[in-house]
């Protein structure tokens, strides 16, 4: 009897589970949700802020950087065939470290080992330049990220993480963005947590920021202590959120209010 | 040097209303705002635009603090001859960026 009880009990939790995640017909971009004024500002190549930080990010993929004097050219030739359908992948996993690393992870690795440069800061305005450039040669690729069997434990960390109910407010990610991405919070749109444009121009920000900035403001908003950048936890979590937007366009550099 | 895109056709018939469209990357940092330790952020924006058609001054605006960061102005006129839109920006700190497009009038 106790352990049917606990069946049944196990069963009701997987289903709750489950009914809570956004069906996969039923997914929608953060595009979907802004005002026509906005999508025209992100769907007009000038009059899109984030082509900016594009611009800049061409002129540094040519530029020759640290001891040894290499450009991301030098490697990589003309991003636009080399970088295709790239940061549709990412994060990826990275078999030196054993984890997986987000595009800016990416950059900073590459910059580390093969231009022997210092890596650049978390939300300065090289490194948001350069993901853009990369990121933007991926516009409209369908998102693939997840599908190496070595992601598979790190996902299932991002969606615990996801799941899990935290800070003064006592709240998940999913309490907004599973289950209330229909409703409206302080007059703002909520959405689903599809990170299809990142690194996106917010306008509330004027400026680029990575997906990380997003989550670490989204985590203080909780009255949660935010993880550091660059921490592996939000690296799963982008993970994870990228996983679930699996077969959705990357719209990169993407405009939102 | 910073980024700017500019949006002029490249092609107009003679008397076509045309849109052009700018942005500029700045920050417009308004000088209102104070650092953790309290000192002032000094204001660092762009002050004016202008743009000339052929050497002409068909738009100029005035900006100010409240501006937005990588101000975007969009402004039409009228299609008169084949030639070149120079666009200029001037703001503190020295700031003084140019820009050019061209059209063909036909």
């Amino acid at each position: 009897m106790r352990f049917a009880c606990i069946i049944v009990l196990a069963g009701l939790a997987a289903a709750d589970a489950l009914a809570a995640e956004i069906p996969q017909d039923e997914r929608r971009s953060g595009y979907s949700f802004m005002t026509p004024d906005t999508r025209t500002m992100q769907d007009d190549s000038t009059a899109n802020p984030g082509m900016l930080w594009v611009l800049d990010g061409e002129k540094l993929w040519n530029r020759k950087a640290g001891a040894a004097d290499k450009a991301c050219a030098d490697c990589h030739n003309d991003a636009r065939a080399s970088m295709k359908g790239v940061a549709a992948h990412y994060p990826a996993f990275d078999k030196v470290l054993g984890r997986p690393v987000d595009l800016e992870g990416r950059i900073n690795l590459c910059r580390a080992n093969h231009q022997q440069a210092t890596p650049l800061g978390y939300e300065s305005r090289d490194l948001l330049a350069l993901t853009a450039f990369v990121a933007r040669q991926s516009r409209g690729a369908a998102i693939e990220t997840g599908n190496d069997p070595e992601l598979q434990p790190f996902i299932a960390r991002g969606r615990d993480l996801f799941m899990q109910r935290q800070g003064q407010l006592n709240l998940g990610c999913a309490n907004c963005h599973d289950d209330n991405w229909d409703k409206r919070l302080a007059g703002s749109a909520i959405t689903q947590a599809h990170p299809t444009g990142y690194p996106l121009y917010r306008l509330e920000w004027q400026s680029l920021g990575s997906l990380q900035r997003r989550l670490r403001a989204c985590i203080t908003g909780i009255r949660a202590q935010a993880y550091d950048y660059g921490a592996p936890e939000l690296v799963e979590l982008e993970l994870y959120l990228m996983s679930r937007a699996r077969g959705m366009p990357l719209e990169t550099p993407a405009v939102r209010p | 040097m910073p980024s700017a895109l500019i949006n002029v056709p490249a092609k107009a018939r003679r008397g076509d209303i045309i849109e052009i469209k700018t942005l500029m990357s700045h920050i417009m940092e308004t000088g209102y705002r104070h650092t953790a330790s309290g000192e002032v952020v000094p204001r660092d924006i762009i002050t004016s635009f202008v743009c000339r058609y052929n050497g002409n001054e068909v738009f100029r605006a005035d900006l100010f603090p409240a501006f937005a960061a990588n101000p975007f102005i969009t402004f039409f006129t009228t299609a008169t001859e084949s030639g070149k839109f120079e666009f200029e920006w001037i703001g503190d700190s020295g700031f003084s960026e140019t820009a050019s497009a061209s059209i063909i009038v036909e």
